[in-house]
């Protein structure tokens, strides 16, 4: 009987692989406030918690920029992170000697799902770079990333 | 009793809250000791003062103009308060962006006089 409930749940959740790519990003004031002020809101599940604390931990050089922010802002937005971070689809999201990336971009899973883009197509004016999600995937405000809603720009 | 010292408290809320531009112009020249130039907060808005960028890198050197984030990409809404009502308003939100926004262009912190200066540059923008 068991078998029997669980079979068409099975069957329903291979019928839509889409849903492997999505990444609703959770309804947060202060991260949306404080990280959308410079780039887009990169879903919590891209990264593992160890990756969002070092990230949390060094904002005053976020990316050759200082996004600094008072400490109650900080930690609030580092729970807030690590309460989301990702699990085991994300993959790891540590280098090869164990150190924890910062970068969605470095990451084994992004690295894979993206090995059929060449660095010149990231490189194009209209994309500017691999951290601008939605230069191509046009719904990725509102946490789709599935290959159906990939425009990638001339 | 109570109530007096309710209406007092929101009071100095409100007057805390209620910030105008020209506010942070008077705070920053009081602090600076001396009157702002807008002709030099110009100059140094939009060249480079040791750093990569300058403001005018994000800011654009129209500031009732829309900018876009030097790395990101990201649009910036005006930062002059002719052209955009919201901005400073918030003293928080200009100390904060101030620290780092400096940081980012001199690799230090601004001087009192060096933020009067803008202000006054940027408050001249119609």
């Amino acid at each position: 009987m068991k078998n029997l409930v669980a079979l068409p749940i099975m069957l329903a959740v291979l019928a839509l692989p889409a849903h492997a790519d999505n990444y609703s990003v959770p309804k947060n004031a202060a991260f949306e406030e404080e990280c959308t002020s410079c780039h887009m809101a990169f879903p919590p599940q891209m990264l593992h918690a160890d990756s969002w604390r070092a990230m949390m931990n060094g904002l005053s050089k976020h990316f050759g920029t200082d996004a600094s922010l008072d400490e109650k802002r900080r930690a609030a937005i580092t729970d807030f992170l690590v309460a989301n971070a990702g699990g085991r689809k994300t993959g790891t999201t540590r280098d090869a000697a164990g150190k924890p990336l910062l970068r969605i971009t470095e990451t084994a899973r992004f690295e894979r799902k993206h090995r059929e883009i060449s660095a010149a197509t990231f490189k194009r004016a209209s994309i500017k770079s691999p951290a601008n999600c939605t230069a191509c995937h046009t719904q990725a405000a509102t946490g789709n990333y599935s290959e159906h809603a990939v425009r990638i720009p001339k | 009793m109570r109530r007096t010292l309710a209406i007092a408290a929101l009071l100095f809320a409100a007057s805390a809250q209620a910030e105008t531009p020209r506010d942070f112009l008077t705070r920053f020249e009081k602090e600076a000791g001396s009157t702002a130039s807008a002709e030099r907060g110009a100059r140094f808005f939009t060249t480079k003062q040791g750093g990569d960028w300058s403001c005018a890198s994000c800011h654009t050197e129209r500031p009732t103009q829309a900018g876009r984030h030097a790395r990101t990409d990201k649009p910036i809404t005006p930062l002059a308060p002719a052209a955009n009502a919201e901005r400073f308003t918030d003293a928080a939100k200009v100390d904060k962006w101030f620290r780092r926004n400096c940081n980012d262009t001199l690799n230090r912190t601004c001087s009192a006089q060096e933020k009067a200066d803008v202000m006054a540059w940027l408050l001249a923008q119609k």
